[in-house]
């Protein structure tokens, strides 16, 4: 119990708990059970994101295509839906999650095998995704009309009072947690980002560890494009333009080291809820949209920061002046 | 950010080391500028508009403002740090002018305010990375945001008009019959750039941080600053970007220079510069830019739309990282 209260996640909860009854202080409807499941549902996206994301920054990637992934994942399912409205759902769900994997495979096949820099390679990827976007649908939008009634309701389908958007992304938290504590492979992510050459020495192949990260990614982002998608019931080249930017925002946030092997997926829940909070308390309390990017820009840096300091301690420092260089 | 697992092979060394003339016949500066004629010459096939002088002009400015930057860049890179940031500074910049536009501030002071504003951004960054001793990568996204955010809330979905006619000479005026004043400024920067990084001290020291900043300190090389210096030299240099842009552009808005850095990146990458810090040359990011602004605009001439050609900018970047990358492994 201790531990807990000392540890960086009870800390972002209680930021939480403090931003919550400031904005309560004023608007006490915000605090609503109602509203903050609606404030969940809407944050779903970026849980969803964020559990990918950080499985990429545990083992010292990035992944920057994961928004690109979102948008192109979402139109090639909508137009699917528009040439062939009578295909169920759980198809739809199937290539979403099938084509998201594929591309982020694209991502961990260059990083693994051609050990290209990940920030390289997924900024790359990034506009080649959009472009194929651009190719696919000639710039033209996929709108509400066009899409078929059980496309668009499966998100909203409420099961025991809350969207099945939220369920998903409940199930995604429970179902990461139990493979990053409980299985070999959630291990190895932790341990190839802890420390890479004592990863290869125990027999874990470093490489092919960050493929499965970027692969996890790309089927969060996949799935995540239909849900999109279908929640605004609108398709277009740039839907989630700049969302990887809040993605990493809520790891960072959330307190994953940039530098890899440090992190937990309650973190990254956390730091989407955070983000998440403030994009829909903005409105409440009357400040324009446009703040928006500024505060997730302040937040990143704030919170790395705040990391930085925590984990200076690590290590015993024997040059004090070559440590600070390094 | 990637880590390499070491083999334990045996190595090869040759008995004798390859001449001056072969090693410099077979070097990257080299392929890239037989790139650079084979799409010239691609280009001048492909459109009749192509190969006149006003045309080759326009040319130029798909690449001249995103060079500036990507010269500073190149040494950042070189250090081993990034800067994403770039093209919100440009942003932040040419708000700030435009700002200062409304109160009737005149040409010498809107360039005074372009580039000390790149230069406080810059400094930002610099003071996060070197005295914090943060990661630049998140720093520099963070500040990506951050910049464009405070134009954003300046701006919203508003834009600054009225600069003074005598401001678009950065922009759009010519120094002697089709060559522009930005051309110019490219071009003594190049110079100016090249001696910094492969004639001087500094220069020197900006490679021994790449290759090995514990080692380059024991030297006596002042990292630290020497990372602030370049820091401050990319928002300098995206300072100067952004008063060409908005000179040509005569307009600010929020989205302004959007996903430059990007572009940035990918020129320094394609000039050799590798992203893991240590080496690269000014001459190489030279002949890429040309390769990309000979690229970008034979695609317009063409009349390929300009998503389209982001698609083949980030197959670039990834291509002439990949391709050397196979080649050795085919080779091995």
């Amino acid at each position: 119990m201790l531990r807990f209260l000392a540890s960086r996640e009870a800390l972002l909860l209680g930021a939480i708990g403090v931003l919550l009854a400031l904005i309560a202080t004023r608007f006490p409807a915000f605090v609503t059970p109602a509203n903050l499941m609606d404030v969940f549902n809407d944050t779903s996206p970026l849980i969803l994101l964020a559990i990918g994301q950080m499985i990429v920054i545990l083992t010292k990637c990035i992944d920057l295509s994961v928004a690109a992934n979102l948008a192109l994942t979402g139109m090639v399912v909508s137009m699917i839906n528009v040439a062939l409205p009578g295909v169920p759902v759980v198809v739809i769900l199937a290539v979403a999650i099938g084509l998201g994997t594929v591309l982020g495979m694209v991502n961990g096949i260059l990083v693994w095998k051609l050990d290209i820099p990940p920030i390289v390679v997924t900024l790359g990827t990034m506009t080649i995704f959009r472009g194929i976007i651009f190719l696919l649908s000639d710039g033209a939008w996929v709108n509400s009309h066009e899409m078929s009634p059980a496309f668009k309701a499966f998100p909203r389908a409420e099961v025991l009072g809350l969207p099945m958007l939220s369920w998903i992304a409940i199930l995604a938290v429970i179902l990461f947690a139990v493979v990053m504590t409980r299985t070999t492979l959630g291990r190895a992510f932790y341990a190839v980002g802890g420390n890479p050459h004592a990863a290869t020495y125990t027999g874990i192949d470093v490489g092919k560890t960050q493929f499965w990260a970027f692969t996890i990614s790309g089927a969060l982002a996949g799935l995540t494009g239909y849900l999109w998608v279908s929640r605004y019931a609108v398709a277009y080249v740039d839907i989630a333009s700049g969302f990887e930017l809040d993605v990493v925002a809520a790891c960072v946030i959330g307190g994953i080291s940039i530098a890899g092997g440090v992190g937990s997926i309650g973190g990254a829940l956390l730091g989407a809820i955070f983000l998440g909070v403030i994009k829909n308390a903005l409105p409440v309390v009357n400040i324009s949209p446009f703040w928006q990017l500024a505060i997730s820009g302040s937040a990143i840096i704030i919170a790395v920061a705040v990391n930085a300091r925590a984990s200076r301690t690590k290590g015993r420092i024997i040059l004090k002046t070559a440590e600070h260089a390094a | 950010m990637t880590t390499t697992t070491e083999q334990p092979t045996g190595r090869h060394i040759p008995d004798r080391l390859r001449s001056p003339l072969e090693a410099r016949l077979k070097s990257w500066e080299s392929l890239l500028l037989l790139v650079a004629i084979a799409i010239f010459v691609a280009n001048s096939f492909a459109s009749p508009y192509f190969l006149d002088a006003w045309s080759l002009s326009d040319a130029t400015f798909n690449f001249t403002e995103k060079a500036m930057i990507a010269f500073a860049m190149a040494l950042l890179i070189i250090s081993g740090e990034i800067d994403l940031s770039v093209a919100s500074i440009i942003a932040l910049a040419s708000t700030a002018m435009g700002a200062a536009v409304q109160v009737g501030v005149g040409t010498p002071g809107l360039v005074l305010i372009g580039l000390g504003t790149g230069l406080l951004c810059g400094a930002f960054n610099g003071v996060l990375v070197t005295r914090m001793g943060l990661p630049s990568i998140v720093v520099t996204i963070g500040t990506m945001s951050l910049f464009r955010g405070i134009s954003y809330i300046v701006l919203g979905d508003q834009a600054f008009r009225g600069y003074p006619s005598s401001f678009a000479f950065f922009g759009q005026g010519y120094v002697w019959w089709v060559i522009s004043f930005e051309f110019v400024l490219f071009a003594v920067l190049a110079v100016i750039y090249g001696v910094l990084l492969h004639k001087t001290n500094f220069g020197r020291s900006v490679y021994a941080i790449g290759n090995n900043a514990t080692g380059a300190m024991f030297s006596g090389i002042r990292v630290d600053r020497v990372k602030f210096i370049l820091f401050l030299l990319t928002g300098l240099m995206s300072g100067l970007a952004a008063i060409c842009l908005t000179s040509r552009l005569g307009s600010t808005r929020p989205s302004i220079g959007f996903g430059w850095e990007l572009e940035v990146v990918t020129m320094v990458v394609l000039g050799g510069v590798s992203i893991l810090g240590g080496s690269g040359t000014i001459p190489g990011v030279v002949i890429a830019a040309f390769v990309m602004g000979l690229v970008t605009f034979g695609l317009g001439l063409l009349n390929v739309p300009g998503i389209v050609m982001s698609i083949v900018i980030g197959a670039l970047l990834i291509g002439v990282i990949a391709l050397p990358r196979l080649y050795a492994k085919w080779k091995a």
